[in-house]
């Protein structure tokens, strides 16, 4: 019988939490205010206020006990959301590169732009598909690119110490194509020269990338002449003329890839079919919005899926400590409780009250926690290799107030658990045990 | 452990074991002092069976303590064959207790989580013996006390007298010249009483321990040899020693 | 070690509380024992006996520039080298274009600059013999549930071949079996004849150019010296070369990927800092509620360092347990992690340095934690424990 109970109260626990995490904020604020409502209207839910008053006011004199649950969950929640944080600042960086009116043009097959190669032909023939906007002087908006790598001393590392960078060889629409880019400092390179403009995250990351230093790719010197800022994936490149960097490169005629401007958002489906119906061609269309969010997709997934897995693991930690909490709170109160009971409080009340009583101190661990993620991890720099790239990619931890409110979640999925029980043993103490005790 | 031969009071006269001089007591409550012993002075004599008396707040167990060397004095000296204990630091009065005496308490302070002879074994921790020889020393104790039968129950499993006893056999399995029991009985019905305060007059008379008792029970005072009764931190009544 | 049994049993005085708390100490340290092993796996990529006499000399300016295959025979003559082999990047994926399958052309005698790797010998001939024929790693050949002698197709996401086609089939003639943690990556991976790979790709994708190479050397002390000397062949040439211990290559991957030893330490540092709390709770509603029993202790004539060390192993003696069953599911759930990350990661099994690492841990929490209540029980008054006061 016993047995069933608490079969019965894991299935139902499990169900619940089930329901939780997919609930939407509002649904919650609509939980609220009804549990609200129960509270201030019903006979039994008055009961339940008075007897979580009683409890909540002498919180204090187990200020010790209390304070590890709600420390325990500021951590879950606080590692939870940096870690989550990560994730997002990552995809965030990406996704928001490019847009739906420019286009990108690949090779076939390719996965990214540093594993496809365009020749001369295929580029002449691009370049006067249809769909393509064009310039006051009639010319279309296309720039051929080409990606490649450059190794270079890292900031902060041993004197041999190499990270790669991606460099990107651009056409002179370049700028027009991603107005996002703006040159922060110096210049722009011009034309036919060894001549580079930085990103900003480039220039945090790699030494000497400041206007007027030279650089060494491979035998080569070039000079930096300007930086530039795009607050997207473009901050950690480093660009140059694509004649001077294929003919550094020895790539001879052939691109990495065109980037053309759409006459709209609309007419990525004519460029497409134009694109398709030439037979000379074997090439693959996207969104330029569309590519760099793909790219983002598997790291993103690999960033989140440690968060949570981490996140779960500290969350069985801080469940049990909370379990432990409640339960010695539950066990100070014992007489107290029973009492209420012996009055004639039903059981509802003393549940509800044990429960909103671990709710609070877990809502303000969650609190707590996410302040924590907030204030340290935000804006917090960090670089990876990104898959489909050449180099580092630089972005920032982005700690968003769905994180936050997912962080909120798992504070109060935690506390429901760790409540739980013990609301349930105190609903339970037989009163005359409970009163003889102690 | 000693000889039965010591059977009478007069016989056991010829030595004194614990000799308090000029004893006081200051606790410190706050910023009040309170005086609980004042210039108590007070010979034990080996083999001696003695009931300390009075009301509450006369010191009776601020005076158990201390012969215990559970508690240092304020002022004033306390030698027990002739090892003066007011002398001792924390560290070699915790050593002198392990070796000399037995304490049994009201409330019998056996360790909740251990069986009775795991209570019993205790304080033989502390010896160099074996655990052969501890186990053997505990059973022997608890035999003396009647409960060989109860050797792996936990306290809670055994009756009140039944937990005062293995208090005894721990108390005695160190074999301590000196026992000192605060209200052994203060928490047992009339039998049980009967049964403990048989078994110390028998550890009294048979095995020749000396024994101080506080107890507020005049019933629980007849099995001793004598009995002093104090108020407000003095002796007001010697009986013949 | 006659005290156990008392310590023991003070531990289990609340049986409810001690598992809780247990599980919680469970939790953390099962969180170190694997992300331990993260962090080791990062540390150690490229760290071996047989890594140290490697190196790998690729273009100087970036990773993804060819190399002329003549430098080969160059490099070969170099004081201090042993043997020279070299290696291109093909970028295969196996039905799916996302299922990506990394797959290199290598020169011939490659796979005998990895004597860690294991490959039979009737294997090897085989693979000599075979113009189309690949290595597959153990793990891969699992994976895919493929069989030696088995025909694959691989598409290259690079390369086409002569007629066009990005399809290439390949002939299983043999399994790597890596024999180190090390060289685990060996075990995911296919190695293919770069002399197909270069006669068989549309023509200007390649031109007999090779990726990198991976020279031996006859002395590790020397190696440095042979980097050098290696590099010198081509300075100033258009195709200058970078030549790096294949340690110090992979640690500077490793670097790029992510600074794991910070984001592993600032979970671990948060985990701890809650588990001390946790853990140090417990402790002391475990020490007040037995004042009088660590009274009775001290009247019976335990010394108070006698008390203050029984606190303290009781405490560390809890959060050893914990630790222990915490560290020990990792190193049971690390191979299961392993495995279902698809290759991703391939993470130790706990060794002994998390073992040590871990145990020094406990060690140092279950004193910390316990410090204050022991100090407590040392320092608490027999006389007034026993009254209640």
């Amino acid at each position: 019988m016993k047995f069933l109970f608490n079969l019965g109260v894991l299935l139902l626990l499990i169900a619940v939490l089930y329901v939780w995490v997919h609930l939407p904020w509002y649904a919650v604020l609509a939980l609220v205010v009804l549990f609200a409502g129960w509270m201030a209207l019903t006979r039994r839910g008055r009961q339940a206020g008075s007897v979580t008053g009683v409890g909540i006011s002498t919180l204090r004199q187990r200020l010790g006990s209390s304070s590890v649950v709600v420390i325990g969950i500021a951590g879950v929640v606080g590692v939870l959301v940096a870690l989550l944080a990560m994730g997002e600042g990552y995809s965030e960086t990406l996704s928001k590169t490019g847009s739906d009116d420019t286009a990108i043009v690949m090779r076939g097959g390719s996965a990214s732009e540093v594993s496809s190669v365009l020749n001369r032909d295929s580029i002449v023939v691009i370049d006067q598909a249809a769909g393509i906007a064009r310039d006051k002087q009639g010319k279309p908006v296309a720039s051929e690119e080409i990606v490649v790598a450059a190794n270079l001393p890292v900031k902060g590392g041993a004197p041999d110490d190499e990270g790669s960078v991606q460099v990107r060889g651009v056409g002179e629409q370049a700028w027009t194509l991603r107005p996002n880019a703006k040159i922060i400092a110096g210049r722009s390179f011009r034309p036919g020269m060894r001549e580079l403009v930085v990103g900003q995250g480039a220039q945090r990351q790699f030494v000497g990338l400041q206007p007027g230093h030279e650089v060494k790719l491979g035998a080569q010197t070039w000079t930096v002449v300007g930086v530039f800022a795009s607050g997207d994936a473009y901050d950690s490149e480093i660009w140059g003329d694509e004649n001077v960097v294929a003919d550094t490169y020895r790539r001879g005629s052939s691109r990495t890839s065109v980037f053309v401007k759409l006459t709209d958002a609309k007419a990525l489906d004519t460029f497409k079919a134009a694109l398709a119906g030439d037979p000379r061609l074997q090439v693959d269309v996207d969104t330029t919005l569309n590519y760099f969010s793909k790219q983002s997709e598997g790291m993103a997934k690999v960033m989140r899926v440690m968060g949570i897995t981490v996140g779960s693991i500290m969350a069985i930690g801080a469940i049990f400590g909370a379990l432990n909490t409640m339960f010695a709170a539950v066990a100070v109160r014992a007489r107290e409780i029973a009492t209420l009971r012996a009055i004639g409080f039903r059981g509802v009340p003393v549940v509800v009250a044990v429960m909103l009583e671990t709710m609070l101190l877990a809502l303000i661990g969650g609190l707590i926690g996410g302040l924590l993620a907030w204030l340290i991890f935000n804006g917090f720099t960090a670089s990876t290799l990104a898959s489909g790239t050449t180099g580092q990619l630089a972005f920032t931890f982005k700690v968003t107030p769905l994180l936050l409110w997912e962080g909120l979640q798992w504070a109060l999925a935690i506390g429901f658990v760790g409540g739980l029980f013990p609301a349930l043993r105190a609903a339970r103490l037989p009163v005359t045990t409970a009163l003889r005790e102690l | 452990m000693r000889d039965q031969n010591s059977s009478t009071p007069e016989d056991v006269a010829m030595g004194t074991l614990i000799e308090i001089r000029d004893l006081s007591k200051v606790y410190e409550r706050g910023r009040q002092k309170v005086e609980v012993l004042h210039h108590i002075n007070l010979d034990i004599a080996e083999g001696d069976f003695l009931a300390l008396m009075g009301p509450s707040g006369s010191g009776k167990t601020t005076l158990l303590n201390l012969v215990g060397g559970l508690d240092t004095p304020s002022g004033g000296s306390i030698a027990v064959a002739g090892q003066r204990i007011d002398q001792l630091g924390a560290g070699s009065l915790a050593r002198w207790r392990a070796s000399n005496v037995g304490f049994v308490f009201q409330f019998y302070n056996l360790m909740p989580t251990l069986s009775a002879q795991r209570n019993v074994e205790l304080p033989l921790l502390l010896t160099k013996l074996s655990a052969a020889q501890r186990r053997k020393n505990a059973a022997i104790a608890l035999q003396l006390v009647g409960l060989a039968d109860r050797a792996s129950h936990k306290p809670t499993e055994l009756s009140g007298g039944q937990q005062q006893r293995v208090a005894i056999a721990r108390a005695i399995v160190s074999d301590p010249a000196l026992l000192v029991c605060d209200e052994p009985t203060g928490d047992l019905d009339r039998h049980s009483a009967e049964e403990v305060l048989g078994l110390l007059r028998q550890l009294n008379r048979e095995h020749g321990k000396t024994i101080v008792m506080v107890t507020h029970d005049p019933k629980a005072a007849e099995y001793a040899d004598h009995t002093l009764h104090l108020d407000k931190g003095t002796l007001v009544e010697q009986a013949t020693a | 070690m006659k005290y156990f049994h008392l310590i023991w049993a003070a531990l289990f005085r609340r049986k409810t509380r001690t598992i809780l708390t247990l599980v919680s100490i469970t939790a953390a340290f099962l969180l170190f024992g694997m992300l331990d092993a993260v962090r080791i796996s990062f540390d150690q990529a490229g760290k071996s006996a047989n890594g140290a006499q490697r190196l790998q000399t690729g273009s100087k300016l970036s990773f993804i520039q060819p190399l002329p295959q003549g430098l080969g025979e160059k490099i070969a003559t170099v004081p201090g080298v042993k043997s020279v082999a070299y290696s291109n990047w093909f970028g295969g994926a196996y039905q799916d274009p996302h299922n990506q399958v990394f797959t290199f052309a290598v020169s011939d005698n490659y796979i005998d600059q990895y004597p860690e790797v294991q490959v039979s010998g009737d294997a090897r001939k085989a693979f000599t013999n075979t113009r189309t024929g690949i290595l597959v790693g153990e793990k891969l050949l699992e994976k895919y549930h493929w069989k030696v002698g088995q025909q694959i197709p691989l598409q290259s996401n690079i390369f086409p071949q002569q007629n066009g086609s990005k399809n290439w089939t390949f002939d299983i003639v043999g399994v790597l079996h890596p024999t180190d943690q090390s060289v685990a990556f060996y075990g995911q991976i296919i190695l293919m004849h770069w002399k197909y790979f270069d006669d068989a790709v549309m023509k200007g994708y390649n031109n007999g150019q090779v990726g990198w190479y991976v020279v031996r050397v006859n002395d590790v002390h020397q190696a440095d010296q042979v980097a050098r000397a290696i590099d010198a062949l081509s300075a100033n040439s258009d195709h200058e070369t970078r030549t790096q211990t294949e340690a110090a290559a992979t640690a500077s991957w490793m670097k790029q990927l992510a600074d794991i030893g910070l984001i592993v330490g600032s979970i671990m540092g948060a985990v701890f800092f809650t588990l001390l709390l946790l853990t140090g709770n417990t402790m002391m509603q475990a020490v007040r509620e037995r004042t009088s029993e660590l009274a009775v202790l001290k009247t019976l004539g335990f010394s108070d360092q006698g008390v203050l060390a029984m606190v303290l192993a009781e405490s560390v003696l809890l959060v050893v347990l914990g630790g222990v069953i915490g560290i020990g599911l990792a190193a049971m759930l690390i191979p299961g992690v392993s495995a279902g990350s698809g290759g991703m990661l391939n993470l130790p099994t706990v060794g002994a340095d998390s073992w040590g690492l871990g145990v020094g841990l406990m060690v140092a929490i279950g004193l910390v934690v316990g410090a204050i209540p022991a100090w407590r029980a040392m320092r608490l008054n027999i006389v007034d424990a026993l009254a209640g006061r």
